[in-house]
């Protein structure tokens, strides 16, 4: 890929990521929120995150196909754990990490 | 040096409990160490995730230079993942656009949320901040929002310091790309922990837990009916949805039979 091409790769996926970013703040901070909205965007980010964390863990291959048990889906049950106990985002990245490395040396 | 500077209220956290009133003044003294504060278990989870993506987009033909104004210009680690897959089975650039476009439509939804927080700001503010609104800079700024006594400034600090440690642990992991193994470390298991602390963290009660499900249960079903990447808007729109009618069900048969 030449390096101009590259620019505006990049240039267009800076974009595309900005505008969605910017236009809620936009539109929804200069007014009132209902009520109901308030409780529905409550609800937005754990839904989000569960569905990225089921596709990322039971999801593999192309074309996809469900594969509950694997090492993706087991290291998933001690690195919940030690996020629950440590409530540290940066010990939850290294121990999951390490733990699927040990888990893909065993399996 | 504004955000050093000390202003008349050493300590905000006396001053007042409602948010909003902390919205309209000034920075508190102390913002960029509050900012630090919230921020660093942040730049933790990105120094191994960054790490992993420039040794990733280092495996795949970009140099360092490449890396680093990718990190700037789009700044949202899973699009960056899946832009350098793409790109090293040739994909076309529009394509690429897209799924960008699609993978991080997310943030739409986070901005919404933060929105509320943010109430009549300044444009200039707001599309600073709009930048650096990511999964785990939301996941902070919400729960102390959430809390009271956050203030703008601070939620900006934890943004931009973030985003410092996004670029310099990307840029540094092309450096050093050429001295690890493909596949070693754990790398590819550093975005599904970041996802999997996040969403822990946001459990904060049975119709939160019962959201995930269903949400995540949307997710593999869509995605089979589905080509691409768009199935964890549907599948998140989807599960939103009913767990806020889960929530007005819950309270109205409370209520109900509690006679409020």
């Amino acid at each position: 890929m030449a390096e101009t091409e590259y620019l505006l790769l990049i240039a267009g996926m800076g974009l595309v990521t900005y505008i969605p970013r910017y236009l809620p703040l936009f539109f929804l901070a200069q007014r009132e929120l209902p009520c109901w909205l308030i409780e529905w965007l409550d609800m937005i980010p754990v839904a989000i995150l569960s569905a990225l964390v089921f596709s990322e863990l039971f999801l593999s291959g192309t074309p996809r196909h469900l594969e509950l048990v694997q090492a993706k889906s087991l290291v998933a049950i001690p690195t919940i754990l030690v996020a629950l106990r440590t409530r540290s985002l940066g010990w939850t990245v290294i121990s999951g990490m390490i733990l699927f490395w040990l888990a893909e040396k065993i399996i | 040096m504004l955000l050093m500077r000390s202003g008349p209220s050493q300590e905000d956290s006396t001053t007042s409990n409602d948010h909003r009133k902390g919205l309209k003044s000034p920075p508190p003294s102390g913002t960029l160490r509050e900012g630090f504060k919230a921020a660093w278990p942040i730049c933790v989870g990105y120094l191994p995730l960054g790490f992993a993506f420039g040794v990733l987009a280092q495996k795949a033909g970009l140099g360092p230079l490449d890396i680093a104004l990718m990190s700037v210009l789009v700044y949202a680690g899973s699009s960056q993942f899946i832009a350098v897959a793409m790109l090293s089975s040739a994909a076309a650039p529009l394509s690429i656009i897209l799924t960008t476009f699609i993978v991080n439509f997310r943030h739409f939804l986070m901005s919404s949320s933060l929105a509320v927080y943010l109430h009549g700001e300044s444009r200039g503010f707001l599309s600073l901040f709009a930048y650096g609104v990511t999964d785990e800079s939301f996941a902070i700024n919400l729960v102390k929002f959430r809390e009271g006594r956050w203030h703008r400034y601070q939620a900006l600090a934890v943004n931009q310091i973030s985003n410092l440690a996004w670029i310099g642990s990307t840029t540094f992991g092309g450096y050093a790309g050429q001295f690890v193994l493909a596949g070693s470390l754990g790398i590819d298991y550093a975005l599904i922990a970041m996802f999997l602390c996040l969403l822990t963290f946001q459990l904060r009660g049975r119709i939160y837990l019962l959201t995930a499900i269903v949400s995540g249960a949307a997710a593999i079903a869509i995605s089979f009916v589905v080509a691409g990447n768009s199935f964890v808007i549907m599948a998140s729109l989807f599960g939103a949805t009913a767990g806020f009618a889960l929530k007005r069900y819950a309270r109205k048969r409370r209520s109900h039979y509690g006679g409020d």
